[in-house]
């Protein structure tokens, strides 16, 4: 195997929650192992590498999507958000926090699939109904909770999103 | 798990990716969405010589839409397509059964044309385009070619795509004046491949009484099947039409083979009842187009 050719590798450009970040990949890198192992951002996570889990989503250009289903390549220039992203410094996501109130996570290995794919379903649908609910999270598996929860942390979330948007409008009218 | 080593391109026009293809033959693959393809790399089932990524490449993720059918190119993403309120309204049938197309998260990815072009069995919009009878497009350099439904499938994860060609654009006609669609499937677990699936487009005469009952499905043959069920119900009122008739009439023609999930009897069985059910459905919406409805 000495004479085997050096694998190719291409240089890849992507904006990772805000930040502009290069990397040198081999074409099959996928999404999910180039934000962890070439950029050493650990917070999305890698279960089961074939699309079924969820764990590994996170927003590409705003919408969710497996990362392990895809090659960093193929997101050259693309706008990609991971769960370190959802915080806004210190102040939680309302998803983030509705997780903690709602006993959303045990282990937490499946949370960040959860948080990113929830973060986009709210985008597009502020106030889902408990039925779009289980709907939102019905291709993220998780072992521990039992799910009931994990609904839950989608309405709740859905209202703290209101609650502090009221908030806003309350401040900017003063 | 992690997909073995092959020769990356990336072309950026369609002419690109077809000479690509010519190139490297029966050794290359093209990539659009990857959620089938990618879990075959990363369990090493597939591990192409070589990869040609169209994601890069211009007009190729377009659904086009006029009176006679939806025209959807090679880089339409499931969750564009369902969501395209045009072409919803000329053929129903495929926002109906994109909806059970895997999870929503994959649905922003993967394409239709794609999953037309893997030719899966327990795909659903293999049925779809059976049963509305529509075609592929397909190229390869300095050639194109357009073949129906009933030839591009020809085994289980196997179409008529030679070495070289590439599925460009997928054609969904109008059902004649008239018709109602439904899509109905049984899944252990919503998203999952369904153990028996049913799509079915019954249409009406001016009477509301049926001129044609038809039926497609998946998880059930190597190939979509498609029945004409109409000989159970001809004529007879959409509302008094014998429908569980019509779905003892397709259990003599679903022959599915057994597998983990579902014994062939049983597969049988959720066909017949789906048929039933998809056929009831299909004609109560038939029934409540506006009269003189074009559709």
């Amino acid at each position: 195997m000495t004479d085997q050719q050096a694998e190719q590798t291409f240089p890849i450009t992507l904006s990772v929650n805000g930040v502009p970040r290069t990397a040198e990949v081999p074409a099959r890198r996928l999404l999910s192992d180039c934000l962890r192992h070439d950029l050493r951002m650990t917070g999305t996570h890698v279960g089961c590498e074939h699309g079924v889990c969820g764990a590994c989503t996170v927003l590409v250009d705003g919408a969710p999507m497996r990362s392990c289903l895809m090659f960093a390549v193929s997101a050259q220039g693309s706008e990609i958000t991971t769960v370190e992203g959802l915080a806004d410094g210190e102040t939680l996501h309302p998803v983030q926090q509705a997780f903690k109130e709602c006993h959303g996570l045990q282990c937490g290995f499946c949370t960040p699939g959860f948080l990113t794919t929830i973060s986009a379903v709210l985008d597009d649908n502020p106030e889902p109904t408990r039925e779009e609910a289980v709907e939102a999270v019905s291709g993220n598996l998780c072992r521990c909770t039992g799910y009931q929860n994990i609904v839950a942390s989608v309405l709740r979330a859905a209202e703290i999103t209101r609650e502090r948007s009221a908030v806003a409008i309350d401040e900017a009218g003063r | 798990m992690k997909p073995a080593p092959f020769t990356y391109h990336a072309p950026t026009t369609l002419a690109e990716a077809l000479d690509a293809l010519d190139r490297v033959g029966e050794d290359g693959k093209v990539l659009a969405g990857g959620q089938s393809l990618i879990p075959m790399l990363n369990m090493r089932l597939a591990s192409p010589a070589h990869l040609v990524d169209i994601n890069g490449v211009a007009g190729l993720g377009t659904v086009d839409v006029d009176a006679t059918g939806v025209r959807i190119g090679a880089l339409a993403r499931h969750a564009q397509v369902a969501g395209h309120d045009a072409a919803h309204s000329v053929v129903p049938l495929l926002r109906q059964a994109l909806q059970l197309v895997a999870h929503p998260v994959i649905r922003n990815r993967g394409t239709t044309v794609g999953s037309l072009a893997h030719a899966d069995p327990s795909g659903e919009m293999t049925a779809v385009l059976s049963l509305l009878g529509g075609s592929m497009d397909l190229a390869r350099k300095g050639a194109a070619r357009t073949v129906p439904a009933a030839e591009f499938f020809v085994g289980p994860l196997e179409s008529c795509l030679e070495p070289g060609e590439m599925a460009v654009s997928a054609w969904f006609p109008v059902p004649p004046p008239r018709t109602g669609t439904t899509f109905r499937e049984v899944a252990r677990r919503h998203g999952d491949y369904a153990m028996c699936g049913v799509a079915a487009a019954v249409t009406l005469d001016a009477d509301q009484r049926v001129l044609s009952a038809r039926t497609s499905y998946i998880s059930m043959t190597a190939t979509p099947l498609v029945l004409d069920l109409t000989e159970a119900v001809a004529g007879k009122p959409f509302d008094a039409a014998d429908w569980a008739a019509a779905g003892q009439l397709s259990a003599d023609q679903l022959d599915p083979e057994p597998d983990i999930h579902a014994t062939a009897d049983y597969r049988r069985h959720l066909g017949v009842v789906l048929t039933r059910q998809a056929l009831t459905d299909a004609a109560t919406v038939a029934a409540a187009q506006p009269q003189g409805a074009t559709r």
